[in-house]
């Protein structure tokens, strides 16, 4: 069963560090498409999270099926997003960006307390959909459902997500936004729509990560989504913040190593994992300051 | 006639600096406008100021009537003002084609039909290139992109920022040949151009603007006074 014997990698493992890689993956989007129109990075996106897995678990408290409790959660997580959009991007969009930066912080701050009064320190339990941690036989191989779902859910995602971008008219505007806004303006772009557009799809895939997240982190605590959002966000400056593709490879390539790693050092040493990632960041960052998936020098300007 | 965009009593300020101060000028349909003047005169404020993307301190700008101050670019553009921003602002990592369909931001009502055409008509290198990146057009193809890319939306009004800046001499001819092409076809134009001899000839009316203020109108019949030109520019 052992793929490679060193780190005692198996199939298994790997299947899950895919899993998590395409849930990363699907957060670097979120945080990427809002970067993209706004210069802005939102600190406060695994608060989203964290109030989708809350939706969840009390979806779960109140005995709804679990398509209902997937449907408030989305619901919860994208009017929070609309929120954020009209009461701190829209009046903040035209100030510093390290204004801007500092209220996505004081909003992720002021979340987690707010989530800490209400829910207690020690959370709440979301556990109807546990069930999908029990393996499918694949093969011979048992992988949890939840990892091949994760996948699937990711890569539906995501090419949803490139027709919207590449086929409709609000994605071209959000492509071309996240290149020359002023210019896109100028042209008649609607910018309050596209950037609330773009903080949307953001929600939705955090609604989508909360989900996934909560299969595997079945307690929802005021720090439900934290680390993994900090991954994500050194997999984003990873593989390049100011690029959706790289960004999102950056993102998979952060959570597929977190899931190898986490499979494979022994649990007694399991505590160093973050130790581990952030030294691989620091290193490629010394090597590939501008991200490990970017290509080098910009667009030729021509006279 | 009323002119189609009225700019009146103008005042533009960046801070401390007044970079506009009480432009008036009037450019009706079918009729070229050149602003010309020294690099800081305030042509470019104009223009953003008209698109509502610079300070206005005083003055007022009027599309048929109507004032446009206070409103935002986006809208503006929807009015019917469209820009040829300077050094062009194509997207270059998107196709011919998708720069194209950003102009079409700008439609009053869907029903202003299938924009592209009109571009395609108007530069026949844009349907041949139409689905490369545009950053591998070369310098004048890239203008014509920018002008078919403000003209898609059918505006009233077309605002053009040194569209010849770093063309070809050859590029230089066709744009300028362009701009007569849209005259004919019924559009007010404001041109703001560098090369002050060219413009005065082509326009119906020249404006020299120096320090944000108005120096000088020029009419057709005065391209070739070098004396008056340069004098306007000294002032």
């Amino acid at each position: 069963m052992t793929v490679v014997g060193f780190l005692n990698l198996t199939w298994p493992t790997f299947a899950n560090g895919l899993a998590l890689g395409g849930v990363y993956a699907l957060m670097a989007v979120g945080i990427g498409l809002v970067f993209g129109v706004l210069r802005l990075v939102n600190f406060a996106y695994g608060q989203l999270i964290m109030a989708g897995g809350f939706a969840l678990a009390y979806g779960a408290q109140w005995g709804l099926p679990n398509w209902v409790s997937i449907l408030f959660c989305f619901g919860v997580v994208l009017a929070l997003s609309a929120l954020l959009d009209q009461l701190v991007f829209r009046p903040l969009r035209t100030h510093s960006p390290a204004v801007m930066l500092v209220a996505t912080f004081a909003v992720a701050f002021l979340l987690q307390n707010v989530a800490l009064l209400a829910f207690g320190p020690l959370g709440k339990s979301a556990g109807s959909l546990a069930l999908l941690n029990q393996p499918w036989d694949i093969g011979g191989v048992f992988v949890k459902k939840i990892a091949v779902i994760s996948v699937a859910t990711a890569a539906g995602c995501l090419a949803l997500l490139q027709l919207l971008l590449t086929r409709t008219p609000v994605g071209l505007h959000m492509r071309a936004a996240a290149m020359d806004f002023q210019t896109a303006r100028l042209l008649g772009m609607r910018a309050n729509r596209v950037i609330g557009g773009a903080v949307l799809v953001s929600g939705v895939f955090a609604a989508v990560a909360a989900v996934m997240l909560s299969v595997q982190e079945i307690t929802v605590t005021w720090t439900f989504g934290l680390q993994d959002t900090i991954y994500v966000l050194a997999g984003v400056v990873l593989g390049g913040l100011n690029r959706p593709v790289p960004a999102t490879l950056g993102g998979f390539a952060i959570g597929f190593a977190s899931g190898i790693l986490g499979g494979a050092l022994p649990s007694s040493q399991s505590q160093y994992l973050p130790s581990f990632l952030f030294a691989a960041v620091i290193v490629v960052l010394l090597v590939r300051p501008n991200g490990l998936f970017t290509r080098g020098g910009g667009a030729v300007e021509r006279v | 006639m009323t002119a189609a965009l009225v700019v009146d009593g103008l005042r533009v300020r960046y801070g401390a600096v007044d970079a506009v101060r009480g432009l008036s000028l009037e450019v009706g349909r079918g009729e070229i406008v050149g602003l010309i003047g020294p690099n800081g005169a305030g042509k470019s404020s104009t223009l953003h100021a008209i698109m509502g993307a610079a300070p206005v301190v005083g003055g007022d700008v009027r599309l048929d009537g109507v004032s446009l101050l206070g409103r935002r670019s986006e809208d503006v553009a929807r009015r019917g003002v469209a820009l040829v921003p300077e050094g062009r602002r194509i997207f270059g990592e998107l196709s011919v084609e998708e720069n194209l369909r950003l102009g079409l931001a700008a439609r009053r009502s869907r029903r202003n039909g299938n924009g592209l055409e009109r571009a395609y008509a108007l530069f026949p290198v844009l349907r041949e290139y139409r689905s490369r990146q545009a950053a591998a057009l070369s310098g004048g193809q890239q203008q014509q992109l920018a002008i078919g890319r403000a003209l898609v939306a059918q505006p009233e009004v077309l605002l053009l920022d040194e569209p010849s800046l770093g063309l070809a001499p050859k590029m230089v001819d066709l744009v300028f040949e362009t701009l007569v092409r849209i005259r004919a076809e019924g559009l007010a134009v404001l041109l703001v151009e560098q090369r002050a001899q060219r413009t005065v000839a082509l326009a119906d009316r020249s404006y020299v603007l120096a320090n944000g203020e108005l120096r000088l109108v020029l009419g057709p019949q005065d391209a070739d006074d070098t004396e008056r030109l340069v004098a306007a520019y000294l002032a």
